[in-house]
């Protein structure tokens, strides 16, 4: 008997302690910030995502960030294909060198994109001849983001190309298919789902990017200052309600993303 | 064709990735061995070390613990009801879609000085915000899908029949574990923990926003690295994220031989 109460004990306060984790870490900060954005009414929260400023930042945020998604989405199912398809001298180092961005601190990142494209480096140099500016304005935060997001598309595609039945490819082949349309026809519609989630969760991870972003980006209010960095100010300059107002948006944009990711990773699996 | 695709993906490589390291490698020797040395032997990028390696170690247990023993609740737990477990399940990944930044700002916002439980903390002489407490609550947030992901499916694979026929031989449920799951989760786990290290090893925004900032107090080597840079001090800065990046590099190394041993296995 008391080793059965003592059990039961122990799973209560385990049960309880993992939900109570759960809610204090995940659910409670979620509602609190909602909660913060709003808790002035409706007024304060509408000025301050109408601030120009902020609104200018969000856009700018989903036009760079929407860039970098295509960028990967052309990359990432090059590499892919190439990674899985081919054999070659150094596949399998650059098979794990895909990881390296998520393994790298973003802020290390961030630096490495200031220190190779920044003044005074050979890039840098170069692109100043030309009459362009790379290192605090657009291209560099494309960069950043295309780095940050970079093993998305690829790890997104290469599971489904090594699915893929070798006998649907050479069944079109012998039915006289060219090898562009063998390509368009039979293997890219089965790479789509990974590329279209891949692309998504590439999008949502740069509309989140903060580290890799702020050092590079020159942060300029209005012309490259974006969503996160532009919140990250509102925080230091004690402006938790406006912080917070922002920050709701871009949130509300991100749980929209990951919910059609897992619809389509959903679909994919009850095929 | 496949020579031009080959050699595409290797230039792409080179310039977005390999690129970059050599990079940090060359900036940080720019100055030689004894720039990079003074570099790091600052006081404040020691302590910075010192307190990024608090928080590694610090998350890295609690994770681990917390994320297995949810991901057993979530998978195997049938005191929760099926449509609580779905909600729960897709509620794991929202650290996933919040900025760092955001989620920094969560915990400022609830835990602050400003909020009730904020001055309750303070009031008990506990500082959470602007303090070690809070940049672990920070990074716990950050890593908390990464445990769970990575055990769930490795559960949901093996089924419960074997854990059932031990509970049905007599076996208590701690042994079960022991005996049964775990070595089949094993890998699972190890390649969380790489997983784990990593992430809190680099995470930025989320801590940036809840230390403040304050050299020698709750600076980590991530956010030295950006004060650096805002102090026009690159050459320092390199310094301390050729250690973060040798570090990365080496987990990365980790996390390969985990994925293989777990395909194995």
């Amino acid at each position: 008997m008391n080793i059965i109460m003592r059990s039961r004990l122990w799973t209560f306060g385990f049960r309880s302690t993992i939900m109570l984790y759960f809610v204090v870490l995940i659910v409670l900060p979620i509602i609190g910030i909602y909660s913060q954005s709003l808790h002035l009414g409706w007024t304060p929260f509408w000025d301050s995502i109408t601030d120009p400023l902020a609104w200018k930042a969000v856009l700018l945020t989903i036009k760079l960030s929407v860039i970098a998604a295509l960028i990967n989405v052309v990359l990432g199912t090059m590499i892919g294909w190439v990674l899985i398809r081919y054999r070659f001298p150094g596949r399998r180092i650059l098979n794990s060198l895909v990881d390296l961005p998520f393994a790298l601190p973003t802020a290390v990142g961030g630096l490495m994109i200031l220190l190779l494209l920044g003044p005074n480096s050979f890039v840098g140099n170069l692109a100043d001849q030309l009459g362009f500016q790379i290192v605090f304005h657009e291209p560099a935060i494309i960069v950043a983001m295309v780095f940050v997001t970079f093993p998305f598309v690829i790890r997104g595609v290469q599971p489904l190309l090594e699915e893929l039945d070798k006998s649907e490819e050479e069944a079109s082949y012998t039915l006289g298919a060219s090898r562009a349309r063998t390509f368009f026809q039979v293997i890219f519609p089965s790479m789509l789902p990974g590329i279209i989630s891949g692309a998504m969760l590439a999008f949502s991870r740069a509309l989140a990017e903060f580290g890799a972003v702020v050092l590079v980006a020159g942060n300029i209010p209005g012309k490259t200052l974006i969503a996160s960095v532009y919140i990250f100010g509102e925080i230091e300059s004690d402006n938790a309600q406006g912080a917070a107002a922002v920050s709701v948006l871009l949130l509300t944009l991100s749980f929209l993303i990951l919910g059609a990711v897992n619809l389509v990773q959903s679909r994919r699996l009850g095929k | 064709m496949r020579r031009l695709w080959i050699t595409l993906t290797y230039a792409v490589f080179l310039v977005l990735l390999i690129a970059p390291l050599v990079k940090i490698f060359t900036g940080s020797w720019g100055d030689g061995w004894s720039g990079f040395a003074d570099a790091l032997t600052r006081p404040e990028s020691l302590h910075a070390l010192m307190m990024t390696g608090i928080i590694v170690v610090v998350v890295t247990l609690l994770n681990t613990l917390f994320g297995v023993m949810l991901a057993l609740y979530l998978v195997r737990g049938t005191w929760l009801g099926n449509r609580l477990k779905a909600f729960m399940n897709s509620i794991v990944d929202l650290p996933f879609a919040v900025s760092p930044v955001i989620g920094g700002l969560m915990i400022v916002l609830i835990l602050g000085p400003s909020s009730a439980l904020g001055t309750f903390f303070e009031e008990i002489g506990f500082k959470v915000v602007y303090a070690l407490p809070g940049m672990i609550l920070a990074t716990l947030f950050v890593t908390f899908p990464l445990m769970v992901r990575e055990v769930m499916p490795v559960l949901q694979e093996i089924g419960a029949q074997q854990e059932e026929a031990a509970s049905t031989l007599g076996a208590y449920s701690w042994y079960t574990f022991w005996k049964v799951t775990w070595p089949s989760i094993r890998w699972g786990v190890i390649y969380g923990v790489v997983l784990t290290v990593a992430r809190s090893l680099g995470e930025f925004g989320a801590v940036l926003v809840v230390s403040g900032n304050i050299m020698n107090k709750t600076q980590t080597a991530t956010t030295l690295v950006y004060q650096d840079v805002e102090n026009f001090n690159v050459s320092a800065a390199s310094s301390v994220a050729l250690v973060l990046a040798a570090f990365s590099v080496g987990l990365l190394l980790l996390m390969e031989w985990a994925k293989k041993r777990k395909e194995v296995h």
